[in-house]
C-alpha cells in the first residue's frame, strides 16, 4: 500500500487554502470527469484519485489527520490510540472522545485511503456521485443462415469476451442491450449496458420480409402445362412440390410455415412464397417446331 | 401519453436534489423534451440519463447550459467517430485475416 500524495494529486503546496482546493479540484474535474471521458479507463482512473484527493483535503478534519501523519499514516492509528490513551487517563469525569464515524463516501477509494479514513459510507460533505458506466455499442455481422437458428456465439468487446445467444428470427437492424456489459461504473455506480445491433447479410436466394420469405422458382413448359413435381430449396431443406397442370408464369402460392422463425417464439415460423417463372423451351428440334405447330393448329 | 413513459419533473427534481428552473432551461435550450399533460411537466424516461449527466456538469463543474450545450454536442460527435473507428478497425481485421489465409 503506498503513501498517496493527495497535494500532488491536486498540483497544490502544502498551504494551500481551501479555495484553492475547491479551484484545483474543479479544475482537473473538468479536465478528467466520466461524462467527458466516456470509455476512457485512465481518465476515470485519475478522476477517482482526484475525487479522493478532494475528499480529504477539502475537509479540514481529514487534512489536518493527513497533514499529522503524512507519509506515516501506517503508524497513524497506532499514535491514535496512544494518544487518545493519555487523553483518557487525564480527562477525568468527560472521558475520551467520542468518534461518530467519518462522512465520507468509500466509492472506489485507495487502499491508503481506506486505511487510513476507514471504508465507513456517510452523507460526505462534497458531492461524490456514483456514476453509471457507459453504454457501448456494437454491430454484429450474421449471414441469414446464422439467424434461421438459435445458436451461440462469443464477442469481444474491449478486450472482453462475451457468449451470447442469438434467438432464430433475429431481424436486420435490431438491437439487443446486454445489461452490464457496458462499461464500469466509476464510485461503486453500476456498469453500463452493451447494445448489439444485428446486421444481416442475406447469402441466399430468398428475400425476406418479417417473417415471411419470398422465392422465384423456375418451371419448364412442359410441367407447367402438364402437372408434375418439382423440388425446391427451403432454409430448412429440399421439399417436393406438386404444381398443377395449366400453371400460368407468374402464379404465386404460399407455403405455410416454410418461411422464417418468428423471433423469440419457438415453434412459429413465417410463410414462404413461391412465384413460378414458367420457362419457355429454346433451341426446339424441327420435330418439336413440328409438334407445337400442329397444337397451334388444333 | 403512456405513464410508465414518463417521469414528473418535480419528482426528478426531488429526488437528484435538482432546481426545476435547471431542468426547464434544459428544455427550453432544446437539449432535453418536457411534455406538459394538465399543467405538469413530465421527461421522457428515456431522457433521464442524459438529464442525470447535464446536472452533474452543471452542479459539479460549474458548466453553464452554453458550456453544457457545447459538451453535449461534441461528446455526441465524438462517440459517432468512435463508432465509425471502432467499424472500421473489424473490418480491417477482417480484411487482414482475410489476407492472411490466401497467403
Amino acid at each position: 500500500m503506498a503513501f498517496v500524495d493527495y497535494y500532488k494529486i491536486l498540483g497544490l503546496e502544502k498551504n494551500a487554502t481551501e479555495e484553492d482546493v475547491k479551484k484545483a479540484y474543479r479544475k482537473l474535474a473538468r479536465k478528467y470527469h466520466p461524462d467527458l471521458n466516456p470509455h476512457d479507463k485512465n481518465a476515470n482512473k485519475t478522476f477517482q484519485q482526484i475525487n479522493e484527493a478532494n475528499e480529504v483535503l477539502s475537509d479540514p478534519e481529514k487534512r489536518k489527520k493527513y497533514d499529522q501523519y503524512g507519509e506515516n499514516w501506517k503508524h497513524g492509528d497506532e499514535y491514535e490510540k496512544a494518544r487518545q490513551a493519555q487523553e483518557q487517563a487525564y480527562s477525568g469525569r468527560h472521558g475520551g472522545r467520542t468518534h461518530t464515524g467519518e462522512a465520507f463516501s468509500e466509492g472506489d477509494f485507495s487502499d491508503f485511503f481506506q486505511s487510513m479514513f476507514g471504508g465507513a459510507q456517510g452523507t460526505g460533505r462534497g458531492r461524490t456521485s456514483a456514476y453509471r458506466g457507459e453504454d457501448y455499442n456494437a454491430e454484429l455481422h450474421l449471414n441469414l443462415t446464422d439467424a434461421y437458428t438459435t445458436h451461440q456465439q462469443v464477442i469481444t468487446v474491449n478486450d472482453k469476451k462475451i457468449r451470447i445467444t442469438i434467438a432464430a428470427g433475429v431481424e436486420d437492424g435490431q438491437t439487443i442491450r446486454l445489461k452490464g456489459h457496458g462499461g464500469a461504473g466509476v464510485n461503486n455506480g453500476p456498469n453500463g449496458d452493451l447494445y448489439i445491433t444485428f446486421k444481416i447479410n442475406n447469402n441466399t436466394s430468398f428475400n425476406r420480409v418479417g417473417n415471411d420469405l419470398y422465392a422465384t422458382v423456375p418451371v419448364d413448359l412442359y410441367t407447367a402445362v402438364l402437372g408434375g413435381d418439382i423440388t425446391i430449396d427451403t432454409l430448412s431443406g429440399k421439399i417436393k412440390l406438386k404444381v398443377k397442370h395449366e400453371t400460368q408464369n407468374g402464379t404465386k402460392i404460399r407455403l405455410k410455415g416454410k418461411g422464417f422463425p418468428v423471433y423469440k417464439s419457438e415453434g412459429h415460423f413465417g410463410d414462404l412464397y413461391i412465384t413460378y417463372n414458367v420457362k419457355i423451351p429454346t433451341n426446339l428440334t424441327s420435330r418439336q417446331k413440328e409438334l407445337f405447330t400442329e397444337l397451334s393448329k388444333m | 401519453m403512456e405513464i410508465d413513459q414518463y417521469i414528473p419533473a418535480d419528482e426528478f427534481c426531488i429526488n437528484c436534489n435538482v432546481e426545476h428552473s435547471f431542468v426547464m432551461s434544459l428544455h427550453h435550450s432544446g437539449l432535453i423534451e418536457i411534455t406538459t399533460v394538465e399543467q405538469k411537466s413530465f421527461i421522457r424516461i428515456d431522457q433521464l440519463r442524459d438529464v442525470e449527466k447535464f446536472a452533474r456538469l452543471h452542479y459539479e463543474l460549474d458548466i453553464n447550459l452554453e458550456g453544457i450545450e457545447a459538451i453535449h454536442h461534441l461528446l455526441k460527435k465524438m462517440k459517432a467517430i468512435q463508432e465509425e473507428v471502432a467499424l472500421l478497425r473489424s473490418r480491417l481485421y477482417i480484411y487482414e485475416s482475410n489476407m492472411d489465409s490466401m497467403e
